[in-house]
């Protein structure tokens, strides 16, 4: 049972987080003309690190969509960063 | 009749004597006892029978690192299979029977098989039974293999506690080093949990024997407890700590006795203290396996613990000093010992009812021969937390080396053997200080087998692994550890090696010409012993495993007579009396529905219309304030996702009425692109779906049974698709002209608190209209009818908008939105998707169906129902190019049957919309 | 030196001491001309397949540790080809029907045991995706049948038919040529008759980065020094994303932590292969007699191959409310392994982006099964360079074409 902190709870059962995503996946402007290949590599493709690792994780009882650095591989955790650039 | 209860001495309370059976035949033990020390104590030597040969089995072991004696045991009616004889608690009346022997172990028809082992090593299964095939042996195979018989019972009450806690320290094992550890952590002011999987603490100390800091071992024993419990600290005897999991969890299984329960405990500790002790070490010589041929150790312990001597004329093969220390207090006992050194020359077990031992060209006169090849320190618990081991050479055994986080290790399980070393280390890792140096090393040489001989040797005594299947396996080319572990299936059985693993190792080694650490070691892998599948259980059962959301009209729902089913995870009205009475009621007059699961989802914001663009296929922002818009929200796949209305409160408000089963799921994927890629201070999400009911009322009566209400909404001016807001009394609530089943309908949203009254009311009114309640059922087979999809059930993984006749948005909306990218790929180009599409036929066709083309499928019947408003069957299907295929002819293909139907329009009734506003 | 009854009688005569090596432990070659990344199931039939169907001489096998010893060592061994598309039917298909053949074929008895499996149905409306499923599978020529609640008992009487179950079970799904097989047998048999073919198996030989010149794959770094290849195939399972970043482009794949488990050895119990989609649980009995018992992936994406307790939970309370007279049943033992799940929970076959470098990985929960099938067409890929028609929709560039082969919903559980 792992316990990963939430930038709004703190420390909680992993039980109570969902994975999103890993970090730093930018939606193409799709406005604009976006290849397959681009599109695919966007929604499908992904690092998926063995070591260390930024990811988007939902705490789910507060709702907070937050950053996680962790790895993968020892499962240590390594900190967590809000997605909101303002808090401190 | 070797063994026998010494006149005194033991944990064993000697004034309550016990009854029970083995193999059918009675004896007697004492209150303290476990099944296999009370066997013993009556001189019985056959305890099992071998997984393969079925070779006779006499007791190894005291604790669990036993591999032979393994009984099913039946106590006032209730059977356990597979339990160790050394681990289960003596109980009056216990009726214990030998696990894969018949008729009992000492006599058993099998036995004949060993005569045969030549044709059985290691893997012949893997070169034989290929022809004709392997199915044709299995059956008797698998009757042959096996151990305990399950007699599918089940035990009432039998349902494990779950605690959670945490320490500072939590000290696993409490032996000498554990105990002093504790309570010095404890005195130092740490929150310590001792566990114990004995019912007492001691550990080794009892066997061993001799005074511990100058008082007696029960004495200073108690000493410890004492200060530990005086110093806050906390103790859990009969508790296994069975693995160690991520970020320091650690599972303990705390016994309470036959065919109870376990609890399960998860205690995060801030450190972890190793002091698990150390196991026997077998000798690797000819006939090891004779019943009588037990390890030094547990001879020892039922000698201490349970006042029983093994054997009277003893002889014992060591390679330590732990051997001398014994002699003495195995000739008070009444025995007479001799020692045999182990390291010079091999030994070879004589006669099937032990007799002698032939050593070193010698034959000593033996009835019990006890073996101490070393000690192999506990380690397991280590492993799990990914720790590493060293190889120690003065002790020939793998010690803890890089320590895990927060994980430290004191004692014989750290292979310092030593009491008085050991105390002060485990004292000085209690609070996270350097062990002083061992000051007293106790040397252990390894042995090595004799792998030149021809005799049979023994490995694992339960699996019948012997020196040469290791051979076998060596020269095969199986020769990394887990190859060898596999291919000869060392360790493998229920005890997992405890004690084979290391005299497997030490062979294999041996063989390959290196040393143990080049061979490697196998993987430890909780749990640590076997543990009862209830242990994960508790009270996540029954109901409680996935709990069912409930209605807060579910009181009125029964008593209006309502079959109530599973419906996304709700318990709803699936039909009050006869569905087709229901859609007819509905249909003719007027019927009340509790759609209270809808989603209830509010977006507020100076950027929730913009937000809502994005998120949703349809263009939200262009919708007025009061009105309301029904839309589909897509993956970014483009596969759609949910569907349901939008409304607008105000410029900046919204709520969205998902699917009922998708509320969870939906307020996610707001949230997450909410918060990455918006603005999180201009729009907000807030789920309200489970303080708001919502009640619909629909049929062409709907209008004057609201009016009866008198919610205080302009009825007249009520377009479809708009809403208001009204009360009922001095609650206020909201009116959403929206419509499921194609009549006119008005859907009341207001606070759950209300709903009962509400309900009264409605009711009244709506059966004053030749109305009344209708099931999901009912509501089902209307939106069939209408051609309304359900998400999930016309539609699947595939399903993009324009595959349900709405394709403007993909061509038109020029904001961007979710999945908007994919609905332009390859396949969502393909003009053969599979569409939307409506069936007519003579007979009801089977959902699940498939049309066809010859054999090949090009669709599936989604929804069919028998329409009781059009008395004639329709389905609802997927149909590959189907929106082009309106009026042909088509083969729908159901387990081999074919029947002929037609495709139509997904809408089968008023498809003009005019019963809207009937 | 062949296998049979007849041998191992002979061979009883002398104490066994004639057994030759399963397989050699050659040195590896300055060059081969296919290498082999990966010695699990998939590598090693791969290799053995393009020694037998493809005449190709020079192949290397590089495993890291020991060979069969990454998922194909570690997995449930359920095999089964109920798929609802036809492109899934007819690869798995394939592979049942090659695994019904396996041990003749290889000489090895990988005990493949057809006695079915099937999932379990707990709701009517479960009943019609059940039916739509069992009509799937016939069109696609799969054997499968749908069972009424007493013809499920009649099966397993174990199972859940009391009136308080949370899961009450209306019917099943069945496919009688499903089975399980033993899973080491299957690594053991292909590398075996691999290495009988002349097929280097290299093992504790870690593949440390690939040799590219001039944006072409030549080879790779080892631990064992520089290998050279005209082509290199990837079969490493959880590890795809690692190969992938040493050819410098990514993979749609994420790993996770697969558990299993495994309880103390009981006379016979079940003689099928159970799953419970509700609960999430399936199991079926070993031969030795352990229920095997399998489940849902961790929670969290991970490399570690040990698991994690919250779906230990999960699993085990799910087969407790699945088969409530297995509470008192012990477990022995369980594990995971690190498992390469793609976003439809199909396979990648195919070209990589980078030219010489092919790949056969993304079975994730499932590829067991399909380590025949799975073998056969990589190898055809790696001799001719081409796709066989069976692999082609299987291809990475389905995900450009957004023609993902999704039985997520299908069968609501992948194994
Ligand atoms: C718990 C569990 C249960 C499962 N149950 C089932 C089931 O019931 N039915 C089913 O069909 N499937 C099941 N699976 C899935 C199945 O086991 C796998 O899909 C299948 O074994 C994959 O085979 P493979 O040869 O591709 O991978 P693996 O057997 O994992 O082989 C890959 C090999 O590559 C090696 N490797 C990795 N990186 C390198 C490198 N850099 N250099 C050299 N070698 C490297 C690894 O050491 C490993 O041996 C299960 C999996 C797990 C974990
Ligand atoms: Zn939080």
């Amino acid at each position: 049972m792992q316990q990963f902190p939430c930038p709004f709870c703190g420390l909680r059962d992993e039980r109570e987080f969902h994975f999103a995503a890993e970090a730093g996946k930018i939606r193409p402007d799709t406005t604009q003309p976006v290849s397959d290949a681009d599109w695919a590599a966007y929604l499908h493709n992904r690092k998926n690190p063995k070591g260390e690792t930024r990811e988007v994780w939902i705490h789910t009882p507060c709702a907070e969509v937050f950053i996680l650095k962790r790895d993968t591989l020892s499962m240590a955790v390594l900190g967590c960063e809000p997605l909101r650039k303002d808090i401190p | 009749m070797t063994g026998f209860r010494t006149p005194q001495g033991g944990l064993i309370d000697r004034s309550k004597p016990l009854e029970f059976t083995f193999d059918g035949r009675s004896y007697s033990g004492f209150q303290g006892d476990t099944l296999a020390s009370a066997l013993l104590a009556n001189g019985v030597r056959i305890m099992g029978r071998s997984f393969k040969y079925h070779r006779p089995r006499g007791v190894w072991g005291a604790w669990f690192d036993d591999p032979n004696a393994i009984f099913d045991v039946t106590l006032n009616g209730r059977t356990l299979p597979n339990c160790a004889a050394t681990t289960t608690a003596l109980i009056d009346g216990m009726q214990a029977r030998a696990v894969n022997a018949f008729p009992t172990a000492k006599h058993d028809l099998k036995g004949v098989l060993d005569r045969f082992h030549a044709l059985m090593p290691a893997g012949f299964y893997y070169k034989t039974f290929i022809w004709p095939n392997w199915h044709l042996f299995e059956g008797m195979i698998r009757k042959m293999a096996g151990l305990g018989r399950l007699d599918g019972e089940l035990i009432a009450g039998y349902q494990s506690a779950q605690h959670h806690d945490r320490c500072d320290l939590l000290v696993v094992g409490g032996g000498g080093a554990g105990l002093a550890a504790a309570r010095h952590a404890a005195e130092a002011g740490q929150n310590v949990l001792l566990i114990e999987d004995h019912p007492a603490l001691g550990g080794g100390l009892f066997r061993r024997a001799l005074p511990v800091e100058g008082q007696s071992p029960a004495d200073w024993i108690a000493a410890q407890q004492a200060a530990i419990l005086a110093a806050g600290g906390r103790i859990l005897t009969g508790t296994t700590a069975f693995g160690v999991f991520d970020h320091n969890m650690v599972g303990l299984a705390q016994d309470h006795g036959f065919a109870k329960a376990p609890s399960l405990w998860r205690i995060r500790a801030r450190r972890i203290l190793m002091t698990t002790g150390a196991l026997e070490r077998p000798v690797t010589f000819a006939n090891n396996d004779r019943p009588g041929v037990m390890g030094l150790d547990g001879a020892l312990e039922y000698l201490a613990r349970y006042g029983v001597a093994a054997g009277r004329d003893i002889a014992v093969l060591s390679n330590n000093t732990f051997a001398t220390a014994a002699q003495p207090l195995l000739e008070q006992a009444g025995c007479k010992v001799t020692l045999l050194d182990a390291t010079r020359g091999p030994a070879k077990a004589i006669g099937k009812t032990l007799r002698a031992v032939d050593h070193n060209g010698q034959r000593i006169a033996c009835d019990t021969l006890l073996v101490s090849g070393g000690r192999t320190p506990v380690v397991h618990l280590w492993r799990h937390a990914g720790g590493k081991l060293d190889w120690n050479n003065t002790i020939s055994a793998f010690v803890p080396g890089h320590a895990p986080d927060g994980m430290a290790a004191a004692g014989a399980a750290n292979g310092t053997y030593d009491l008085d070393d050991a105390l002060s280390e485990a004292r000085a890792v209690a609070l996270n200080h350097a062990a002083p140096p061992a000051r007293k090393p106790v040397p252990m040489p390894l042995l090595q087998p004799d792998t030149n001989s021809n005799t049979r040797q023994w490995i694992d005594l339960q699996h019948d692994v012997t020196l040469k299947d290791i051979k076998l396996a060596a020269q095969e080319n199986y020769v990394s550890v887990e190859h060898l572990k596999r291919y000869t299936t060392l360790g493998m059985a229920p005890d997992q090696g405890k004690t084979a693993n290391m005299a497997g190792l030490a062979a294999m080694a041996q063989l390959q010409g290196q040393s143990i650490p080049e061979t490697g070691t196998t993987t430890f892998r909780p749990p640590f012993v076997p543990v009862p599948l209830e242990l994960y259980h508790g009270a996540r059962r029954g109901q409680l495993f996935n709990p069912l959301k409930r209605l807060p009209l579910e009181n009125r729902h029964r008593a209006a007579g309502a079959a109530l089913g599973e419906y996304g995870g709700w318990l709803r009205p699936a039909w009050y009396s006869d569905i087709d009475a229901e859609v007819r009621m509905a249909r003719n007059h007027v019927g009340l529905l509790d759609a209270t699961p809808l989603g209830k989802i509010e977006v507020m914001g100076p950027d929730a219309a913009k937000f809502l663009d994005f998120v949703y296929y349809n263009t939200i922002a262009t919708l007025k304030p009061g009105h309301i818009r029904y839309g589909f929200m897509l993956t970014e796949g483009g596969i759609v996702f949910d569907d349901g209305v939008v409304a607008r409160m105000d410029p900046n408000r919204f709520v969205i009425s998902c699917s009922s089963s998708h509320v969870a799921g939906v307020t996610a994927l707001l949230e997450s692109w909410r918060q990455d890629g918006n603005d999180p201070d201009r729009v907000f999400i807030h789920d309200t779906t489970a303080n708001w009911a919502t009640l619909t009322i629909t049929g062409p009566q709907a209008k004057p049974v609201m009016q009866a209400l008198d919610l205080g909404v302009d009825l007249a001016g009520f377009a479809h698709m708009t809403w208001q807001t009204g009360h009922f009394h001095d609650t206020p609530l909201r009116v959403a002209r929206v419509s499921f089943t194609g009549d006119t309908s008005f859907e009341i949203t207001l606070p759950s608190a209300q709903a009962e009254p509400f309900w009264d009311t409605a009711l009244q009114l709506v059966q004053a209209e030749n109305g009344g309640p209708i099931g999901i059922e009912a509501v089902s087979h209307m939106r069939a009818e209408k051609g309304f999809i359900i998400i999930g059930k016309d539609t699947d993984g595939e399903t993009m908008p324009h595959d349900l006749g709405f394709s403007i948005p993909r061509r038109k909306k020029r904001a961007a939105f979710v999945g908007d990218r994919s609905l332009h790929s390859e396949t969502a180009n393909r003009p053969d998707r599979r569409q939307l599409v409506g069936l007519r036929s003579d007979t009801l066709l089977p959902t699940g169906a498939h049309l066809v083309t010859g054999k090949r499928s090009i669709g599936t019947v989604t929804s069919s129902y028998h329409s009781p408003t059009l008395n004639h069957p329709i389905a609802l299907a997927l149909l590959e190019n189907g929106a082009n295929r309106h009026g042909e002819a088509i083969t729908v293909w159901h387990m081999d049957r074919e029947i002929p139907a037609t495709v139509t329009a997904p809408c089968f009734l008023d498809p003009k919309g005019d019963r809207l506003d009937a | 030196m062949a296998y049979s009854a007849f041998a191992l009688l002979r061979h009883a005569f002398n104490g066994h001491n004639g057994w030759k090596p399963a397989w050699r432990s050659p040195k590896p070659q300055a060059e081969y001309d296919i290498v082999i990344i990966g010695g699990g199931g998939h590598g090693l039939a791969t290799a053995y397949y393009l020694a037998k169907n493809h005449g190709v001489r020079r192949i290397a096998v590089l495993e890291k540790g020991w060979l069969g010893g990454g998922n194909t060592g570690r997995n449930t061994t359920t095999i089964r080809s109920n798929y609802f598309y036809p492109e899934s039917a007819a690869l798995y298909d394939l592979s049942v029907r090659l695994y019904e053949n396996l041990s003749r074929e290889l000489n090895y008895n990988v005990m493949f045991s057809q006695r079915g499996l099937m999932f379990l149905v707990h709701s009517e409306p479960e009943m019609e995706i059940a039916a739509r499923t069992v009509n799937a599978m016939r069109l696609n020529g799969v054997d499968a049948e749908l069972l009424d609640r007493d013809a499920v008992r009649k099966r397993a009487p174990v199972l859940n038919f009391r009136d308080d179950a949370r899961y009450p079970i209306h019917g099943g799904v069945f496919q009688g040529r499903a089975g399980t097989a033993r899973h080491d047998a299957v690594a053991w048999g292909y590398a075996r008759a691999a290495d009988r073919q002349g097929v280097d198996i290299i093992q504790n030989c870690e593949v440390t980065g690939l040799l590219i010149e001039n944006g072409i794959c030549k080879g790779v770094e080892t631990s064992k020094g520089r290998i050279r290849a005209g082509r290199v195939g990837g079969a490493v399972a959880g590890h795809s994303s690692v190969l992938a970043g040493m050819g410098g482009f990514q993979l749609p794949i994420q790993s996770y932590a697969l558990q299993a488990f495994v309880s103390e050895p009981l006379k016979p119990v079940i003689d099928t292969v159970a799953f419970s989609p509700a609960t999430g649980t399936y199991f079926c009995q070993s031969d030795k007699g352990g229920l095997v018992i399998g489940g849902a992936l961790d929670r969290v994406p991970s490399y570690g191959q040990r698991g994690n307790m919250p779906v230990q939970e999960q699993v085990l309370s799910g087969l407790i409310e699945m088969a409530p007279a297995l509470a008192k049943v012990k477990l022995l033992r369980h594990w995971a392994g690190n498992v390469d799940v793609t976003p439809d929970s199909s396979p990648l076959i195919g070209p990589t982006p980078l030219e010489g470098l092919f790949i056969n990985c993304g079975w994730g929960t499932g590829g067991f099964k399909a380590i025949p099938a799975g073998g056969y067409l990589f190898a055809h890929l790696l001799a001719t360079g081409n796709h066989h028609a069976i692999s082609r929709p299987f291809d990475l560039d389905r995900f450009a074409r957004g023609a993902l082969i999704d039985e997520g919903a299908a069968s609501g559980i992948a194994h």
